[in-house]
């Protein structure tokens, strides 16, 4: 065991924890967000996108450990209900979900996106989102909401 | 996962220390490849030494050529502007590496150590003349990659950094596999005044090698021609489920041109 501290959207999160926890387990398990999802055990779904120091990166295949000291933020840090963030109300506004189980890593990975270009063409969605997979919309939607979201966020 | 113990290192020589003192340590650098093999109990350490606190992430241009720190990104150096002036094709391969996430965390000395034969950037270490330098030694890349996930490096040796020989002119052509992203075949084409050479990964069964006939054909005659003139051999190739090994052999051949005429 070992005592892991890290930010989780703003919060301290001091905590003794097995050396092989991953941080996937250490956000849903020990802080009980649960927003981050596990989509599989090969690193390639992307269901468990996070941004640990603003840089997306899969939860799944990280340890808590290597966060230390580092800020997380997870889909429930970025919008509440009542105000949701610009690119989730483009999701919202552009169907670019079914039943919403790639949702929030869809969500951080396009964020990050977005942070990057300002205004991605089709193409560059694409390629972006190339480490998310969905299995009920057919990413047609999703492209969309990408775009919208990245209008609304001022690109 | 088997549970295990994690150590902070502060620079390559207590990494050294720690792996040392272990029983059977691992280096943990991005950890895009080790952690998955952790998840799937398929390896068993009793320490992790974690490298990301090492001071090992840069680029530096040295002239002939860039030296580039082992715990870089694969993200770092699709974006760093002195690698996109020097060569680019190694911009492109690092940018084309898995996905965002994976170039977000993935590191140069984690690919080259792991030396996967799919993995791209072997072959560009090839191709552009490379030496890995590491804690006891610099070791040139043809000793280097020594068969599937084989490599010259010692139980205690850390690799610090990668430095690569600027070419006239190189380009990187993956045919990737569209699940995982990774070579199904990949061709690394370098063109130096004193001839060319030409790595190919994700196709041979003994990992990343040299096609010594398309080097000398392209050495006297840098064209798609000279390409179409040489028989790629399917000898030594893998064949699996992506791919048969004719098949790859067409696909060495069809990369090479694509690398050629860019
Ligand atoms: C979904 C997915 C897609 C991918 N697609 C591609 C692709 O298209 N092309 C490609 O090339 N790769 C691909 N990769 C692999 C990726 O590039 C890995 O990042 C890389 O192979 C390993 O680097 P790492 O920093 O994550 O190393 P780790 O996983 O931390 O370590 C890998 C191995 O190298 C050892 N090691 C690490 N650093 C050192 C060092 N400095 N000195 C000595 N030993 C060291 C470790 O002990 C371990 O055995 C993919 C990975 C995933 C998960
Ligand atoms: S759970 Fe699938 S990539 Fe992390
Ligand atoms: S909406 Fe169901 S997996 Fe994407």
């Amino acid at each position: 065991m070992a005592e892991v501290s890290l930010k989780v959207n703003g919060k301290v999160e001091n905590h003794e924890v097995g050396e092989n926890t991953l941080l996937v387990d250490f956000i849903r398990e020990t802080v009980g967000l649960t927003g981050t999802h596990v989509g599989c055990d090969t690193s390639q779904c992307g269901a468990c996108v996070v941004h640990v120091d603003g840089v997306s990166v899969k939860a799944c295949t990280m340890l808590a450990m290597q966060a230390e000291g580092s800020e997380v933020t997870t889909i429930e840090g970025i919008g509440s209900s009542e105000k949701l963030h610009p690119m989730q109300e483009a999701f919202h506004e552009n169907h670019g979900l079914q039943c919403g189980f790639c949702t929030p890593g869809m969500v951080m990975s396009a964020i990050e996106l977005v942070s990057k270009n300002k205004s991605p063409s089709e193409a560059e969605i694409r390629d972006g989102l190339e480490g998310n997979i969905c299995r009920c919309t057919g990413y047609h939607n999703i492209v969309k909401s990408v775009q919208a979201g990245a209008e609304k966020m001022g690109g | 996962m088997y549970s295990t113990k994690i150590v902070k290192a502060e620079n390559s020589s207590a990494a050294v220390q720690a792996i040392g003192s272990s029983k059977e340590g691992k280096i943990l650098a991005g950890g895009m490849t080790l952690i998955p093999t952790l998840k799937q109990r398929l390896a068993n350490p009793d320490c992790l030494i974690d490298i990301s606190s090492c001071g090992l992430e840069g680029v530096e241009d040295k002239g002939s050529s860039v030296r580039i720190g082992a715990m870089t990104k694969h993200a770092a150096v699709a974006e760093s502007s002195s690698v996109a002036k020097a060569i680019p094709a190694l911009a492109d391969l690092a940018g084309g590496i898995g996905d965002r996430q994976v170039r977000n965390r993935g590191t140069l000395g984690g690919s080259v150590a792991n030396n996967d034969p799919a993995a791209c950037y072997p072959s560009a270490v090839m191709a552009l003349d490379g030496t890995v330098h590491t804690n006891k030694r610099d070791i040139s890349a043809d000793d280097f990659f020594k068969g599937m996930f084989e490599t010259a490096l010692e139980e205690d040796e850390v690799i610090e950094s990668v430095s690569f020989k600027k070419p006239e002119k190189a380009c990187y052509m993956k045919f990737p596999n569209p699940a995982s992203r990774y070579a199904m075949v990949g061709v690394f084409v370098a063109k130096f005044s004193d001839g060319v050479r030409v790595a190919v990964t994700g196709a041979g069964e003994e990992g990343v090698f040299r096609h010594s006939d398309l080097e000398s054909a392209l050495s006297s005659n840098f064209s798609e021609e000279a390409v179409s003139g040489v028989e790629v051999s399917s000898d030594g190739l893998m064949s699996d489920i992506h791919a048969s090994a004719d098949y790859r052999a067409n696909l060495i051949g069809e990369m090479t041109k694509r690398a050629v005429s860019s």
